[in-house]
């Protein structure tokens, strides 16, 4: 396969960015997009440019690190991530558009590389238990009904990639908020913290700038994990629960 | 609480869908009412008086309707001003659009902005033109609603800011009523083709409940 590639490039979080066009050759349809990508940053190393920046790590769909926006898809045309993509999903000859996520919360570091780290503050600001240390507790002890865990093994499908807040149209962090919230906040480990996990968590979304939800339902269609949109409406459920609940 | 819900994005939202809701449910209220005119400008005439006579003698006169009017201001300043600051919010959070640009969402999704600015000037060409008659056309009688009815519904402008203004209002409450549901923690799964019909239905309704009585004036049917 012959593509042209049109790849978002930007030096420093600073500097302005642009699309600059590349052509690739010898493109296998069994190759991966990633792997299309390090045929092409081979060959710009080996006269001399600077290869294209992206994340990646696992290359296996479950670690959440690789994030393009390509053709104005959230991770492409396949509902998967992008280290899954693979270039049989196009055409020879095809021109594709390649972009970083685009949020104000999540800044471009360089080329196709932003900062995630408003996902883990937000993580940090309520998405865990508590739990004693020591020996693992007798796994009978804590019943959970079938339809609560398969609810919160839905929600702890969510690998954390942002897909969600490339694709809204407000840079909104509500699909992840919502899925690492109901994941604990319908099991009893994640009792003790239910109420103050929304609110913190919610409260932390806010200030990292992400924007508020529309309910457009980009997200749900973007996610690779397929993380429902009705979890964003059982979060503001838990959300205004804890409100009444919770007096600050 | 009330700086909590001010503060949160989540909070600002569930203040835009109970607000949304109250005018919701005044507007169908306000539909069936419009709907007597199609018995006659002695019932429209009867009911509208009515609407000032509501809860008498425990009311004093008026003051059902003033109680049901401070409420409706109240609902659209929050829904305003709410929708205008996480608009802001939400522009801010996504400063660089794509260069790859996709069609996104629907229609209704899509226009809730600019459709609720056109709502807003409407609700105020609507007051000043069948509540206090400032800009009424063909002489304002206070007392004859049905007859200022059919000067609106005689004039071209009346027509067109009408009939734009309730396709927008159905598009509005499409995709408002069912965000709403969602805002306020209604949604689920099983539940979602239930609200979304429920939508559907009563954007479909009201418009075009509403709608027909500019069509009857139009086409004589009410004279």
């Amino acid at each position: 396969m012959k593509l042209t590639l049109r790849v978002w490039r930007q030096k420093n979080a600073d500097a302005p960015g642009a699309m600059s066009t590349y052509e690739v050759d010898g493109i296998s349809q069994d190759m991966s997009f990633l792997e299309m990508l390090d045929t092409l940053n081979e060959e710009l190393i080996l006269v001399g440019d600077d290869p294209v920046a992206f994340d990646h790590d696992c290359r296996e769909g479950i670690c959440g690190a690789c994030s393009l926006v390509i053709n104005g898809d959230a991770h492409g045309p396949e509902r998967t991530t992008t280290c899954q993509l693979h270039m049989r999903s196009f055409q020879d000859g095809d021109t594709i558009d390649i972009e970083p996520w685009r949020a104000s919360a999540f800044p471009v570091v360089k080329d196709l590389v932003v900062d995630r780290s408003a996902f883990d503050r937000i993580i940090q600001a309520g998405g865990y238990i508590s739990a004693p240390t020591g020996t693992a507790p007798e796994a009978h002890a804590t019943p959970v009904p079938k339809p609560d865990a398969d609810f919160a093994f839905e929600h702890a499908e969510c690998i954390g990639c942002g897909a969600c807040v490339a694709a809204c149209p407000n840079g909104s962090a509500m699909l992840f908020t919502s899925a690492k919230i109901n994941h604990l906040n319908v099991l009893p480990q994640g009792a003790p913290e239910r109420e103050t996990r929304v609110l913190d968590m919610v409260g932390q979304m806010d200030s990292e700038g992400f924007g508020g939800c529309t309910l457009t339902g980009e997200c749900a269609t973007a996610c690779p994990k397929g993380i429902p949109l009705p979890s964003i409406s059982a979060m503001n459920k838990e959300w205004l629960r804890a409100t009444r609940k919770v007096h600050r | 609480m009330t700086r909590t819900l001010w503060d949160s994005s989540v909070g600002k939202k569930t203040i835009m869908a109970v607000s949304g809701l109250i005018m919701l449910l005044y507007l169908v209220v306000h539909m069936i009412g419009n709907l007597k005119i199609f018995f006659g400008s002695g019932e429209f005439n009867h009911y509208a008086h009515w609407l000032r006579t509501m809860g008498e003698p425990f009311l004093h006169y008026e003051w059902a309707l003033w109680i049901v009017r401070v409420v409706l201001v109240a609902a659209v300043v929050l829904h305003a001003t709410s929708a205008y600051q996480l608009s802001r919010r939400d522009i801010k959070a996504r400063p660089s659009k794509y260069v790859h640009k996709k069609p996104r969402a629907s229609y209704a999704t899509r226009t809730m902005r600019w459709g609720g600015i056109i709502l807003a000037l409407f609700i105020v060409w609507h007051i000043l033109d069948l509540t206090t008659g400032t800009v009424h056309s063909g002489g304002f009688q206070s007392g004859h609603p049905y007859q200022n009815v059919i000067d609106t519904f005689s004039t071209w402008y009346g027509n067109t800011i009408y009939i734009v203004a309730m396709l927008a209002l159905g598009l509005h409450v499409q995709h408002g009523f069912w965000s709403a549901a969602q805002t306020l923690g209604a949604g689920n799964a099983t539940r979602d083709r239930a609200l979304k019909t429920i939508a559907n239905v009563l954007a479909l309704v009201l418009t075009v409940g509403f709608i027909s009585i500019p069509v009857a004036v139009m086409t004589g049917v009410v004279s």
